[in-house]
């Protein structure tokens, strides 16, 4: 009896850990690999490269990629391969910070609609049905369009537009568990519907609805880079994934890396996050088939 | 003899699951195969109609003889126009057995229009023939109903009427009434014994239930852990089961006048393929009768009457019968 | 009788499916009007085909379903409107083993945590030792507090099950078909394991089945139910049955000696629709001793040599 009884339902669930199954998979190893190398990138940025990402020098504008500027410089002359470590920190804290609290809203308002059901689960339903009748970039024009260009307006944008989807996947998910005669079960013995919800269901349903967030991240990283294409992302100087492209949509013929590389970058990181969910998935069907055989 | 296994063994990947198994039945007899969860009853079953294949199952040894043709190594093809025509397979659930997009009428039609080359109209006339013969009431209404507007004990009857369909002359049934109510129950396998006599087909029943192979069955195989244990005449195995393990099984099942605390169940559970062990005896570490040598020789199998067992220390025999060579 | 542990008058619970766009509701009544007194010590079962409302009637008595109609009494307290702290108190007395080992155990949950969960649902902390206590009791190793449903057979689970219902030492226990999805060997284990901690822990139980058999091996008075209503009660679970559908039941199961073949006589016709019950006795359709009577009236409780029977033209002793 050397582990201690956890405290809770989340708790074995981290135990038993998929993400460290899925990254040993080959495709999760190199997808999880690539991502850790852009995070720390973003993270130590202003140890990693001698430039500032706002530093102007115009005489060194639209050098091609060479040793001392790997990825070229800009109209400015700014370093492109700079930018791009200071852009994943907008591009990617936005897009993961508003996925988390679009996941979080979205669980509670599902697991709420899904196990009261009945009124509540219709209004929250129609509420919910009614950003979903729009295409994600329609409902994020919107809102941006009333906050007002920058990155809350963006992180707003991002955060209602991926809400439909995870209130609706958690709703099903509780609906089909609640039926499960382990909750019948545990209301016998006195659990309360609190309990129910935050013992039970949500951990069950932890898995699928995390992997969803996942793959909405890199949705979102798309997302945000097309509200910074516009200009209605990140403000300047600070520069984005998204807005990097906008200027270099320009300047094509002059210097295709300053367009070039944050559009690599953007790709390549929404494959990394696909794949790496993918794995995880993988994950985590496995799991789902030993538990019913 | 209308089917003959003999020493049947089988693998999937390297684990194996089957050893040596032999059994036979024969026209208008039912054999009944009993066995808990794991012991390899159901796998038997899809061994005998050629689907342990798709599982990934092999078959190391033995054969398997139907109407005088060599199974264990029959292409696919030719076990496709087997299976279904002479060989019917009932499975355990028919809420699943039966596709939800399509009339009862429908499917039934369809096995005895690729089987027996049956016209539209006559196939529809043989479905409702069948029906009616399962006692299936308004057979022409129901051949119009979707699965979804019949109850479990019709559904199962549905089944039964697509093995009947094509005129098998064996019908291989796992559990067939495991999830069915008692009256119901006792209807199938009324229907089925009925149904072995009448048209003088063979029939493989799977259980694990004791009661039901009292009922219907002429000849029972007990298998334990892939192997098996005892197999004989339903009588004699009743009267005086030689194997602990039939004897067990038979205990299982409550009767009239058994005193409290006399239900005891076997202690335990089946042993899972990975630690079966070749040299012992698999049924030992739940066995009262056990001692060392079942623990590390093999019983191998020998005659008592018209019966077979394959254990060290059979019950109600005083000296140990020399073994066979089998 | 001693004032009884668990006391039902005109228990009644009436289900309706709502109506669509094109559909009218429709209304089905899945209990009626059941009277049943459990005495302290005793061991009820409840006994019918699927669909003739012993799953819910143990649900009402549990208090997970709310009655439509008549009350319940537990230990002489007026329990059916029970509700918060009071309902919680209840339920450390009350409580109950489902029918499916597979899904009433949470697949993230440890041996451990299922057992504790009673505790934790009341906000009570656990007593030290008592999982293992628990443990010992339904005859699992120590060794499996640490592992998860999905590690265990069909058998070993219905016993965490078990633990789970004794964890908080209950008076009385629901079973609702405890061993219908188990192998008769196991089902055999888990009965035996069931007399042994109704006699170690003086326990009260109401044993839902299908399987008459095994109810009148384990039992010691007998419910029989027939689409909602109580057609018969046998305080004597070996005598002869009075009602035809007790009878029909009977020589449905199957006794496991080839020399009873003969007797069996299946029971023909299937259980109507509940949304549509016929007129008069709900088994009359069905009946092979059914008279005219039976066809146009309800038959009532009436006393016999061995309990109660609602049938016009009983079985004589």
């Amino acid at each position: 009896m050397t582990v201690t009884a956890p405290v809770s339902g989340l708790l074995p669930a981290l135990r038993r850990s998929a993400p460290v199954q899925a990254f040993a998979s080959w495709k999760g190893g190199v997808a999880g690999t690539f991502l850790i190398l852009v995070v720390l990138g973003a993270l130590f940025a202003p140890w990693l490269t001698p430039y500032g990402f706002d530093v102007q020098n115009l005489p060194g504008a639209f050098q091609p990629p060479n040793l001392a500027h790997p990825m070229g410089t800009d109209e400015f002359g700014r370093d492109v391969l700079t930018r791009i470590l200071y852009g994943a920190r907008t591009s990617l804290s936005v897009s993961a910070v508003a996925i988390a609290i679009s996941l979080f809203c979205g669980m509670v308002l599902g697991a709420s609609a899904g196990y009261f059901g009945g009124r509540f689960d219709r209004a929250v339903m129609v509420a919910v049905d009614l950003t979903w009748a729009f295409p994600e970039i329609l409902v994020a024009l919107m809102l941006v369009a009333i906050i007002g260009p920058g990155t809350t307006g963006t992180l707003v944008a991002i955060c209602v537009a991926y809400l439909a989807q995870f209130t609706r996947l958690t709703r099903a998910q509780v609906m089909a568990l609640k039926s499960e005669t382990f909750v019948e079960a545990a209301r016998g013995m006195g659990a309360s519907n609190a309990a129910i919800l935050f013992r039970h269901l949500l951990p069950n349903c932890l898995g699928p609805v995390l992997v969803a967030g996942m793959l909405a991240t890199g949705d979102a990283i798309i997302l945000e880079a097309t509200l910074g294409f516009f200009g209605l992302g990140a403000q300047p100087p600070t520069p984005s994934w998204g807005g990097m492209m906008s200027s270099g949509s320009g300047l094509l013929f002059k210097g295709p890396w300053i367009i070039l590389f944050p559009g690599l970058c953007i790709a390549l990181t929404v494959v990394a996050i696909n794949m790496f969910g993918d794995a995880l998935l993988h994950k985590l069907d496995v799991r789902e088939r030993v538990r019913t055989a | 003899m209308l089917m003959e296994v003999k020493d049947l063994s089988l693998s999937i990947g390297k684990v194996a699951l089957l050893d040596r198994v032999s059994f036979a039945v024969d026209r208008g007899q039912v054999l009944g195969l009993v066995g808990e969860s794991g012991s390899g009853k159901s796998l038997t079953a899809l061994a005998l109609t050629g689907l342990v294949r798709r599982i990934g199952g092999r078959i190391t040894g033995g054969s398997i003889v139907f109407d005088g043709q060599e199974l264990s190594d029959l292409p696919e093809p030719a076990y496709r126009k087997l299976r279904g025509k002479r060989i019917a397979f009932i499975t355990q659930n028919p809420m699943s057995a039966l596709d939800a997009l399509k009339t009862i009428g429908d499917q039934v039609d369809q096995v005895s229009r690729l089987h027996l080359g049956l016209s539209r109209k006559a196939a529809r006339a043989h479905t409702v023939d069948i029906l009616t013969r399962l006692r299936i009431p308004e057979a022409a209404t129901v051949a119009r109903a979707y699965p979804h507007q019949l109850s479990g004990g019709m559904k199962q009857r549905v089944v039964i009427a697509m093995a009947l369909a094509a005129d098998a002359d064996l019908i291989i049934a796992d559990e067939p009434t495991t999830a069915l109510d008692v009256t119901v129950q006792a209807q199938i396998v009324m229907i089925l014994s009925e149904l072995v006599r009448k048209r003088n087909i063979g029939l493989i029943l799977i259980t694990h239930d004791m009661g039901v192979v009292a009922q219907i069955c002429d000849k029972v195989c007990v298998l334990y852990a892939g192997r098996v244990a005892e197999s004989g005449p339903v009588g004699q195995l009743f009267d005086a089961p030689r194997h602990p393990y039939s004897a067990a099984l038979i205990g299982c099942i409550p009767r009239e006048g058994m005193a409290t605390g006399a239900l005891k169940g076997i202690p335990g559970t089946v042993p899972s393929a990975l630690n079966y062990g070749a040299e012992c005896c698999r049924f030992a570490s739940r066995c009262s009768r056990a001692d060392a040598l079942c623990h590390t020789t093999r019983p191998l199998p020998h005659a008592q009457g018209a019966a077979w067992v394959a254990c060290h220390h059979p019950q109600g025999i005083a000296a140990q019968p020399e073994a066979l060579d089998v | 009788m001693s004032e009884p542990i668990l006391a039902l008058s005109g228990l009644t619970r009436r289900f309706s499916t709502g109506g669509g766009f094109l559909r009218p509701a429709r209304s089905m009544t899945a209990v009626r009007g059941v009277d049943l007194q459990v005495a302290r010590g005793d061991i009820v079962g409840v006994v019918g085909e699927s669909g003739c409302g012993k799953s819910t009637l143990a649900r009402l008595a549990m208090r997970l379903l709310e009655p439509s109609d008549g009350t319940i009494r537990f230990e002489g307290q007026d329990v059916t409107h029970l509700g918060g702290r009071a309902l919680k108190s209840l339920r450390k007395k009350l409580q109950m083993v489902f029918q499916d080992p597979y899904s009433s155990l949470d697949p993230r949950y440890t041996v451990r945590d299922c057992i504790e969960e009673p505790f934790r649902a009341l906000g009570e902390p656990v007593p030290p030792g008592r999982v293992e206590d628990l443990l010992d009791q339904v005859g699992l190793p120590r060794s499996f507090a640490e592992s998860y449903p999905h590690q265990m057979s069909g058998g070993q689970r219905q016993r965490v099950g078990i633990a789970r219902a004794l964890a908080y030492a209950p008076d009385f226990v629901v079973l609702d078909e405890p061993t219908a999805s188990l192998d008769v060997s196991i089902q055999a284990q888990i009965i035996a394991l069931l007399q042994d901690l109704h006699r170690q822990r003086d326990l009260t139980y109401l044993f839902i089945s299908h399987d008459l058999g095994l109810v009148r091996y384990f039992c010691s008075r007998i419910v029989v139910m027939y689409l909602g209503s109580v057609v018969e009660v046998m305080e004597d679970p070996h005598a002869a049955p009075r009602h035809p559908y007790t009878r029909a039941l009977m020589e449905s199961s199957f006794v496991p000696d080839p020399e009873a073949r003969a007797t069996i006589v299946p029971l023909e016709g299937e259980i109507p629709s509940p949304f549509a019950l016929p007129q008069g006795c709900p088994f009359a359709p069905r009946c092979p001793r059914v008279q005219d009577r039976c066809r146009s009236e309800l038959p009532q409780p009436t006393a016999t040599t061995i309990g109660r029977v609602s049938c016009f033209n009983p079985i004589e002793a």
